[in-house]
């Protein structure tokens, strides 16, 4: 059935359908539905959809029952039509079409007057879902574009006041703005990831288990997808594992030693300045002589695991020592390394001469440090900034800054299965003997991807971003679980604010009517899209 | 199959056999991105399991990952105590709202396809365009209005309510798909059916309504798991009592720290039961979505 499903969209089933639906037509035109041909491209997400199935250990059975019924009922015409998966839809229209003939549309009476059920019968089975419908989807729009035009309380009339308010006040603008970025973002990065992955996974023997991990989220509530991601998000890196992994990933490439507020002294005495951030020596210096950088600035605390301070024996090589030039409770004497103070371990130091970096080492525990092998001259002895960061500690994921970011990256994870299995049931349709022959004519499998495998899939990564689009649009559940209360205002968008308004507070529905309205136009270029695709495939 | 044994071909596929060797590097490295991707995906809903399996103190204290050293930190006590909090009851308030809501929508919207697909009846081709038109309103447009008719009726807050709600939205999607399976039906059965005389109704529910299980089961599933997860109608409609799994949880999350200790076994107790079905009936769930891919 996927077929003739996601078909309609498709032609496969737009010529099966027309049958039924659009009157008297040809007989003839059917068959071309089932042709593979490039031309026919939609009809690949028709015929593909099994595949797709086929391949998450599916297809078996929905195909097998299809085929039942066609072959059951008329033989010949799904014989005729080929591919078993489009076969209910592409097979039943030969039948549907020959039946036509016998009934007509509109002529169906004067044909066979016994055969065609009387219109008011479909007044009956319409019934419960036409009541349904009118009165909790289309009075609604209409009861909502009025109530819009009214102020909190619904007694009085200001026009277009709460779309004006909608444009002007600057929190529901937040709103818009967010959207926006909802919009361009997240369904080009699903589209994307989607046809990666779906291409992909052609080339592994496991792609059943691919696919049905990456699809999971799908069945997932978003409440539940809301809750995984607050716990991915967690700041501290020892309980999220977003930090976990980019703190660990950080510290793999840069070594944060962490004396966040060490200086030195800052008078004329004191061999060390501060330099663009980091701590050099006042004058150059040579092998032979080891160098003080005497530090400040660092509670007794940071150091009090940190092993006394020692002097750096000379000999060849420049060497030198870095340390805490503070005793507990007063004295010692400044510059000068006395018995009590404490070795700064773990420190960058560079060796500088003429403003490049000529060699770099590390303090020892005891804050000793020595470059061997250094041409003899002068330089200057530089602690670069790194060392007096505070360490890395993670990104702020539910912070003002990046929640936004945050919340797309949960909506990926939830509907990039989705955007796949689409693809891919896409992919599986396209002739192998196009991408065969290009491969044979020398093309890379580069070439082959983006001239014929991306423009014959068209079609439906066009479906696929629609449909994000149209879902992106209404974003609700995860912004509401994801961002937590305080940075609700950053992260907001529209369908939020529409819920937060009308109900969660802000007791003002002409507003909340406005909003809902707004999203409802917002949507209206997809509703017209998907009629005009259903009209182009069923006529 | 392995790379040593290439040589023996010697010279004149030399180029294939570097081509070979590019493609099986080339493919060992998809292999492992696939593989990340896999556990990257995974990740996030394991981490959801482990941290409803340890206790408060562990959770505060160190990464969830840290069970798979200390196995004995795994505990159970989390869910006895969501369960003796009350949890049971929005449990069984999901199970009432989703089953009827489910069946609901399947026995109307089938009617309204078979009619659709089935019989002439004037303006048919328009009401159905109306139909596919709907199939993107967004339900905001309804929460005010329909809380105000449920006011009338005195049905704001029940069950009841919430149920129409989603019975409602889930009929344009439940009419296309169904429409979209019945018109493939081969017409022979119905016109046989309708030749021995047997009524429309009889027709519908012995020839087409068996036929038509796959379609059904897609769309069983389908609304099935969007009633099931559905926050949005049951935040405004339910009240307390009748509240779903997915607001009594909702109304945890603004204490989220000290709360995830209720939070994650419920949303993972919220979770458990589509998964089990998803695994059940992916393929009518792939089959659905690949029709669905509209809404």
């Amino acid at each position: 059935m996927t077929d003739r499903l996601d078909g309609p969209q498709a032609t496969g089933d737009g010529e099966a359908v027309a049958g039924a639906s659009s009157g008297p037509r040809e007989p003839l035109a059917d068959p071309s539905s089932d042709s593979p041909q490039p031309g026919a491209a939609h009809s690949d997400s028709g015929a593909g959809a099994p595949d797709a199935s086929d391949s998450l250990t599916v297809s078996e059975s929905s195909t097998d029952s299809d085929s039942d019924s066609d072959s059951t009922a008329e033989p010949d015409s799904a014989a005729g039509s080929g591919e078993p998966a489009a076969g209910s839809a592409t097979a039943a229209p030969p039948g549907a079409v020959a039946a036509e003939g016998m009934e007509g549309t509109e002529g169906a009476a004067q044909a066979s007057p016994r055969l065609g059920p009387p219109p008011r019968l479909a007044v009956m089975f319409l019934l419960p879902a036409v009541l349904l419908l009118a009165a909790w989807v289309i009075y609604p729009v209409v009861y909502s574009i009025w109530r819009s035009l009214f102020d909190a309380t619904g007694d009085r009339f200001v026009g277009l006041g709460n779309y004006v308010s909608i444009f002007t006040d600057s929190s529901t603008l937040t709103t818009i703005r967010n959207n926006i970025i909802w919009v361009v973002v997240a369904p080009i990065i699903v589209t994307a990831l989607g046809l990666v992955f779906a291409v992909l996974t052609e080339r592994i023997k496991w792609s059943t288990a691919f696919k049905l991990v990456l699809f999971m989220p799908m069945a997932v509530s978003l409440l539940a997808a809301g809750v995984i991601f607050r716990l991915v998000y967690e700041q501290d890196p020892d309980k999220g594992v977003a930090n976990a992994i980019v703190t660990t990933v950080h510290d793999a490439f840069s070594s944060s030693a962490g004396y966040p507020g060490a200086r030195p002294r800052e008078n004329d005495q004191a061999p060390a300045v501060v330099q663009d951030g980091a701590v050099v020596t006042r004058q150059e210096v040579q092998a032979g002589s080891p160098v003080l950088i005497p530090l400040v600035g660092l509670t007794q605390d940071v150091v009090k695991d940190a092993a006394p301070a020692k002097a750096a024996p000379g000999g060849d090589g420049l060497s030198g020592t870095v340390w805490l030039d503070v005793v507990r409770g007063g004295g010692g004497t400044l510059n000068q390394i006395d018995p009590q103070e404490k070795g700064l371990g773990g420190i960058t130091v560079e060796a500088v001469s003429g403003g490049a970096v000529k060699a770099t080492t590390e303090t020892a525990a005891d804050g000793t440090f020595r470059f061997s092998g250094l041409p003899a001259g002068s330089y200057v002895v530089r602690l670069p900034q790194s060392n007096f960061t505070a360490p890395f500690n993670g990104l702020t994921w539910l912070g003002p800054a990046l929640i936004t970011p945050a919340i797309i990256g949960a909506y990926i994870w939830v509907w990039a299965g989705f955007a796949m299995v689409l693809i891919a049931a896409g992919l599986s349709a396209i002739p192998r003997d196009a991408l065969e022959a290009a491969r044979i004519d020398g093309a890379t499998e580069w070439q082959v991807f983006r001239r014929i495998t991306v423009p014959l899939l068209s079609p439906v990564l066009l479906v696929v971003f629609v449909t994000m689009i149209i879902n992106v649009l209404k974003v609700f559940d995860l912004v509401f679980i994801i961002a937590p209360g305080s940075v609700q205002p950053q992260a907001n968008v529209i369908a939020l604010e529409m819920w937060r308004v009308s109900f969660g507070g802000g007791g003002n529905q002409g507003l909340g009517s406005a909003l809902s309205i707004f999203l409802l136009v917002l949507v209206v270029p997809f509703m017209i899209f998907n009629i005009r695709r259903f009209r182009r495939d069923e006529g | 199959m392995t790379t040593l044994a290439e040589p023996r071909h010697a010279q004149p596929i030399q180029r294939n056999v570097v081509a070979r060797v590019a493609d099986r590097l080339g493919g060992g490295l998809v292999q492992v991105f696939m593989v990340l991707v896999a556990l990257f995906w995974l990740l996030p809903t394991l981490g959801l399991l482990v941290v409803s399996m340890r206790g408060e103190t562990d959770n505060n204290s160190s990464g969830w990952w840290t069970l798979f050293t200390k196995p004995a930190q795994l505990t159970f006590d989390n869910y006895s105590s969501l369960l003796a909090s009350g949890f049971g009851s929005s449990f069984w308030n999901t199970v009432l709202i989703t089953v009827p809501a489910t069946l609901l929508v399947i026995g109307i919207a089938a009617m309204a396809a078979y009619a659709f697909a089935w019989i002439e009846f004037p303006g048919r081709d328009l009401v159905f365009l109306v139909v596919i038109a709907l199939l993107v309103v967004p339900v905001q447009i309804a929460l005010i209005p329909i809380a105000k008719l449920y006011g009338a009726l005195g049905i704001f807050g029940s069950i009841l309510g919430v149920v129409l709600f989603h019975v409602a939205f889930g009929l344009p999607f439940a009419i296309f798909l169904l429409r979209n399976f019945f018109v493939g039906i081969p017409r022979e059965l119905l016109e046989a059916a309708r030749m021995d005389g047997a009524p429309e109704w009889r027709i519908f529910a012995t020839v087409v309504f068996p036929l038509a299980k796959p379609a059904i089961a897609s769309l069983g599933i389908f609304q099935f798991l969007w009633v099931w997860n559905d926050l949005l109608v049951a935040l405004v409609f339910a009240d307390t009592e009748n509240q779903p799994m997915t607001k009594a949880l909702q109304s945890q999350m603004r204490q989220f720290g000290t709360n995830v200790d209720i939070l994650a076994p419920g949303a993972f107790l919220s979770l458990i039961i589509p998964l089990v079905l998803f695994f059940a009936f992916q393929r009518y769930f792939v089959q659905g979505m690949l029709a669905g891919s509209v809404k």
